[in-house]
């Protein structure tokens, strides 16, 4: 059968149109749930509530800096994956994605036996005076392990996916292996990082299990929005749900932004020669 | 377009078909004639309602107690908004009475004494209440939220103390695995706790002058359908049996 794409539209078999609508209906209508059963009339005076604005500000601190630090890392480590090789690449990588399907509980309890008071690095923190269960440091770096693997997937793949003759080329013209780096390899992967820093930050803000195993909940210190809503859930509802509505509001403008900014991009090979 | 709407329909029957059939699994069917129960249970009952566990089901033929536990208040939400259980007991009155009308005739059949948690030998010697505002110490107590919070409050303000913990816990269960694993210093807990710890942890007695007695209430949830067992099982926690099993975990008994 020939047809010209533009005339025919191709028809949508039921068999994926029934499921497809179910996962819609699966991921839509617990949002809506939420939105619906919101009191609204107490939005204002309960977002106001200084506990919360505390919070907000606990998350957006924690947040960020889990994003700055996972480029701080992450980039370099995907750049590695990507172009060098060497033995038990196959094994670090592994390592690299698993906060990804980690229970976030069990990279808590991970993260107090390798840096707790009696973790493997315990004596070691101790000796130089770092203390990271009970801290702001803690709650950062627990968002971190989870957030890293999003971005370093994210910029990974890109590297990898780049014609590498650009970078050849700035080489050819005398630029050392590290201002290539800076000034033609990172800014062909620009979406990457952006899309994968989104996703990491979004991570990030969205942590529960891990920062409250390993960092602790204390308000202005470790309880962040997600901790709030749990403890907020049982006693006080209305207040959960409020602020959970706040995180879904600024999950979705960020996501809104940098889809129009950055993530269509993405859509198109990077680096390409034309 | 025309057979969208009868898709999304389908979509959605589909999804609510998945939702009931789960909520069937939760409940607990009497397939086979075996009943089981959902008791919804306050984190310090846990190990003494897993030991008697056994004995209820040999005098119980039939019926198969599922425990689930948590700090009182999440358990509360969790009936609020229609969680499938069939009993609930928690660690303090008040939550129990905020349930109103979702559970019936609550009656309280243990009771508990605060004690201060520490590291095995208790090394940093701490002696009492007024101890944990030292320096020195890494204090956690529970969420304010969670009765063992509102209580180790109540304890501290009788003390005339003033503690600054590190960590706010959501339930007295996290308070003892801060000790155990050695983040913390001491946290102030249920008896039945440091009895529950073995020797994890040692426990510092709190002089009655300043102590707090929680007393546990349990009910039947009101939307159970198994009323009968869910019942029966309320009497048997005020039995004999399980109130030796009570003391010897370090409860008291009403």
């Amino acid at each position: 059968m020939i047809t010209t794409p533009k005339a025919v539209r191709p028809r949508v078999p039921a068999l994926l149109w029934i499921p497809a609508a179910g996962a819609l209906v699966l991921i839509v209508l617990p949002l809506a749930g939420l939105v619906v059963r919101a009191p609204w009339a107490q939005v204002l005076p309960r977002l106001t509530d200084p506990a919360v604005t505390e919070s907000l500000r606990l998350s957006l601190v924690c947040s960020f800096a889990a994003l700055g630090l996972s480029l701080l890392v992450g980039v370099p480590l995907a750049w590695l994956l990507a172009r060098v090789e060497f033995p038990g690449k196959a094994l670090v990588r592994a390592a690299v994605l698993l906060p990804l399907v980690l229970p976030p509980v069990v990279g808590g309890v991970a993260l107090l036996l390798a840096f707790g008071r009696n973790g493997l690095a315990g004596p070691l923190l101790d000796a130089a005076g770092v203390r990271l269960p009970f801290t702001t440091a803690g709650a950062v770096l627990a968002e971190t392990f989870v957030a890293l693997p999003f971005l370093t997937l994210s910029v990974e793949g890109a590297i990898a996916g780049l014609d590498r003759r650009h970078e050849e080329v700035a080489a050819t013209l005398g630029s050392g292996p590290l201002r290539v780096f800076g000034t033609v390899t990172l800014p062909l992967v620009a979406p990457a990082l952006a899309a994968g820093g989104a996703l990491a930050w979004a991570r990030a803000l969205g942590e529960f299990g891990a920062t409250i195993t390993f960092a602790g909940n204390l308000p202005g210190e470790t309880q962040t929005l997600p901790l709030a809503v749990y403890l907020l859930l049982q006693d006080d509802p209305d207040a959960a749900i409020v602020v959970s509505l706040l995180l879904l509001a600024v999950s979705a403008a960020l996501l809104i932004a940098l889809r129009a900014r950055w993530l269509s991009p993405l859509r198109s090979r990077p680096g390409a020669l034309p | 377009m025309r057979g969208r709407a009868r898709v999304a329909a389908a979509a959605c029957a589909a999804v609510v078909a998945l939702a009931l059939g789960t909520g069937a699994c939760a409940s607990g069917s009497a397939a086979g004639g075996e009943t089981t129960l959902t008791v919804l249970a306050a984190a310090s009952l846990t190990e003494t309602l897993n030991a008697a566990k056994p004995a209820y089901e040999r005098e119980h033929p039939g019926v198969k107690p599922r425990f689930s536990f948590a700090g009182s208040q999440e358990l509360a939400a969790q009936v609020r908004q229609g969680a499938p259980a069939d009993v609930i007991a928690t660690a303090d009155e008040r939550t129990m009475s905020g349930l109103g009308d979702d559970v019936t005739k609550p009656s309280v059949f243990a009771t508990n004494r605060l004690r201060i948690a520490v590291a095995p030998g208790n090394p940093k010697r701490v002696r009492g209440l007024a101890d944990l505002t030292r320096k020195d110490l890494t204090v956690v107590l529970a969420a304010p939220t969670v009765p063992a919070g509102r209580y180790a409050r109540q304890a501290l303000g009788r003390a005339g103390v003033n503690v600054a913990p590190r960590s706010e816990e959501k339930d007295v269960k996290s308070v003892v695995t801060r000790i155990r694993l050695g983040e913390a210093d001491a946290g102030i807990v249920y008896g039945s706790d440091v009895a529950a710890a073995g020797k994890a942890v040692s426990g510092v007695a709190i002089p009655d002058a300043q102590n707090v007695t929680a007393r546990y209430p349990v009910a039947v949830v009101s939307t159970t359908e198994h009323r009968e067992h869910a019942q029966a099982l309320v009497t048997w926690m005020s039995s004999p049996a399980f109130r030796k099993e009570l003391t010897a975990r370090g409860f008291g008994t009403p």
